[in-house]
């Protein structure tokens, strides 16, 4: 079993080394970087190129480690006993499965995914601990294990809103995406939209860097947003030109509001962007 | 080799654990990569040793001192560095004298040739001086000169992918911060400080309540109660600028580890004391101040207050009318803080310098007065004590 990247997906070689020492060691990856630099699409990827079913669990703030194993619903067979229902004498009925349990059952060596672990509350990778560790737990209801047929590829990520724990990370690998770099960028841009015009992507490059070299900028333009915006301008069929446009008055891209997200970074780049390209034109 | 490696990387105080090396070890022996390509076995062993973007840049220093001399098979020799490798660095600091002569030396392709020249001259390695290739120089070859149009030679500052090792490109340079207290620990110490409440949607089976109702109906009678939740309020306020510029990491660790532990909180700023009025926004502090009396008035006394301060001034900013540094304050800060007391009952003060020095210190021992004795010093331990007493 080995991830190679897929068709719509460019996986650079230090991903395809840090996910392919989590698959052969059966250890969960933890995978973090910039918002919008695919963290969520690396799971579904891995999954796609191994054949392999994807088992995602979304954490959130409310979200506890025991609703991955299994939830005993006492409220439901409390009220089937009341009407005598025969489902009652079976704890087994009142017990739902979670995403862990669902993921070590399965036949096939499933993917799991722990979308933004850092969501929740500050304790929940320890409760975790021993169920990725040994890839087992204990059901207290039933008295029975359950131990993984075929330990899942577990992919974790974090968008750093917590720390998380030291002995957590300890049995992890840990990989962080970087910002793609120009070249990469061009292969990405190619797979989603591959008749795209050779100069509008020179152009619009061109100013996606820059506004990220803004320094002060709240939010900056991530892949996402510039595959977003490649769209529009594509769509709205945008003359490369335009985009070279140098006039003080039309410093803005078009459709910036693709890329830059909230209004203080809008009046920010009006100001820096018109500095800059006075000392473009200096220079030319 | 490895275990050397190891300890240079313990020794550069990144936290790395037996565990994770015999981790990197399993991987190995699982031949998880060729064991003989370089590059392999840096992203193997950084994605098995390194678990924060912080540490990145510390481990690639150490990564390539530590494997010096560990050349790819196929990589170029010195004499062989492809054109583009040569970066063309402008410098901004020449005067208009020193480009004319810069620029007397002829064009980029002159200074190639020149270059090229200079190499088949030149065997062994050079420094200072102002002809040959090496560091600290003014010839316009080397690194770390003032030729503007000079040709950087130097593999740590290299850009193309073919003759530079990963490691050294350094790219993780911006995320290392050497913080060695991280938020977690301060989110547990804050986690003393908190007063659960049952509010809000009704989503938990209330056992005591369910029996007892259906004891008295004769039927089965669920009861739900709300989740409980931290129903902790705070007032956090932070000194901000001139003495304080040396804590400023601690102070940004502290107050997003207390902005996620704790969903009712206020923070405001203020300037070495609290006088009639603090502010929301650094940048518009002189225009968009808040009045402390608006403070008083606004939050109830259940709020508890944590003052964030080094408490070192001149005595007389805090007893004297017109103390302040700043502006003419027309009431004593020890007035304002003391009225700040009356109203909040739980109060503390966070210090940033150590415990031992506050005696010496005239102004810290009079806060700590007026205080009275509730000061702790900005450690976990001390954050610790302090919601204990918060907590009273």
């Amino acid at each position: 079993m080995k991830f190679e990247g897929t068709s719509s997906y460019i996986a650079t070689e230090d991903i395809k080394v840090a996910v392919n020492a989590a698959i052969t060691l059966e250890r969960p990856i933890i995978v973090k970087g910039e918002p919008g630099t695919g963290k969520t699409m690396l799971a579904h990827e891995v999954a796609k190129s191994l054949d392999a079913e994807i088992i995602t669990w979304h954490i959130k703030s409310t979200t506890k480690a025991q609703q991955g194993l299994y939830e005993y619903d006492a409220v439901t067979r409390l009220r089937d006993s009341q009407l005598g229902d025969e489902k009652v004498k079976d704890i087994k009925n009142y017990i739902s499965k979670g995403k862990l349990w669902n993921a070590f059952e399965s036949d096939k060596r499933p993917v799991l995914l722990i979308d933004e672990i850092d969501k929740a509350d500050i304790e929940f990778p320890n409760d975790l601990l021993l169920e990725l560790d040994k890839m087992e737990f204990f059901v207290y209801e039933t008295g029975e294990t359950i131990k993984a047929q075929n330990r899942p590829i577990v992919i974790i990520t974090s968008n750093n809103e917590k720390e998380l724990p030291d002995a957590f990370l300890r049995r992890c690998f840990f990989h962080y995406i970087k910002f793609p770099d120009p070249n990469t960028m061009e292969e990405i841009v190619e797979v989603h939209y591959p008749d795209i015009k050779k100069d509008l992507i020179q152009e619009a490059f061109k100013i996606f860097y820059d506004i990220r070299e803004v320094p002060g900028i709240k939010k900056k333009p991530s892949t996402s947003e510039l595959i977003d915006w490649l769209k529009l301008l594509m769509t709205d069929d945008v003359d490369a030109k335009i985009l070279r446009e140098k006039d003080p008055k039309k410093l803005i891209p078009p459709l910036h509001g693709a890329l830059l997200k909230n209004e203080q970074d809008v009046h920010l780049f009006e100001r820096l962007a018109f500095i800059s390209r006075r000392e473009n034109e200096n220079i030319e | 080799m490895f275990i050397n490696f190891f300890f240079d990387l313990k020794q550069a105080s990144l936290p790395v654990s037996l565990k994770e090396y015999l981790m990197l070890m399993e991987a190995m022996n699982k031949r998880v990569v060729d064991s003989f390509n370089v590059n392999d076995f840096y992203y193997l062993s950084r994605s098995a040793l390194v678990k924060d973007e912080r540490y990145l840049d510390k481990f690639d220093r150490v990564f390539g001192h530590s494997f010096k001399g560990l050349e790819n098979p196929e990589g170029e020799t010195t004499k062989e560095i492809p054109e583009e490798w040569l970066k063309l660095m402008g410098q901004k600091y020449l005067t208009d004298e020193e480009k004319k002569m810069i620029e007397s030396l002829g064009g980029w392709d002159k200074l190639m040739e020149t270059l090229k020249q200079r190499l088949e001259e030149q065997k062994k390695r050079h420094q200072g001086g102002s002809k040959w290739i090496g560091t600290g120089g003014t010839s316009p070859f080397g690194a770390y000169g003032y030729n503007p149009e000079g040709i950087r030679i130097g593999q740590k500052e290299g850009k193309n992918k073919k003759a530079v090792k990963v490691w050294d490109k350094r790219e993780f340079s911006n995320l290392d911060g050497d913080v060695e207290l991280g938020t977690r620990n301060i989110k547990i110490a804050l986690r003393r400080l908190r007063k659960f409440a049952r509010e809000g949607a009704e989503t938990e089976l209330d056992l005591d309540n369910t029996i007892k109702s259906t004891a008295h109906k004769g039927y089965i009678d669920v009861k739900m109660m709300p989740e409980r939740r931290n129903k902790i309020k705070v007032l956090l306020f932070f000194d901000v600028g001139g003495s304080m510029d040396a804590h400023v990491k601690i102070c940004e660790e502290l107050f997003s580890a207390a902005r996620t532990e704790f969903k009712h909180m206020e923070y405001f700023y203020y300037h070495n004391c609290l006088y009639d009025a603090v502010w929301k926004d650094n940048n518009r502090r002189y225009n968009d101040n808040i009045k402390t009396w608006d403070v008083l008035h606004t939050y109830p006394s259940d709020y508890k207050v944590i003052f964030v301060g080094d408490a070192e001034m001149s005595p007389y900013e805090i007893t004297y009318p017109g103390g302040s540094v700043e502006f003419w304050n027309e009431e004593s800060g020890e007035t304002w803080l003391t009225r700040m007391l009356n109203v909040y009952e739980n109060a503390i003060w966070l210090n940033p310098i150590p415990e031992r020095y506050w005696d010496r210190i005239a102004s810290t021992s009079i806060i700590k007065q007026i205080f009275s004795d509730r000061m702790f010093p900005l450690t976990i331990e001390g954050i610790d004590q302090a919601m204990r007493e918060l907590n009273k």
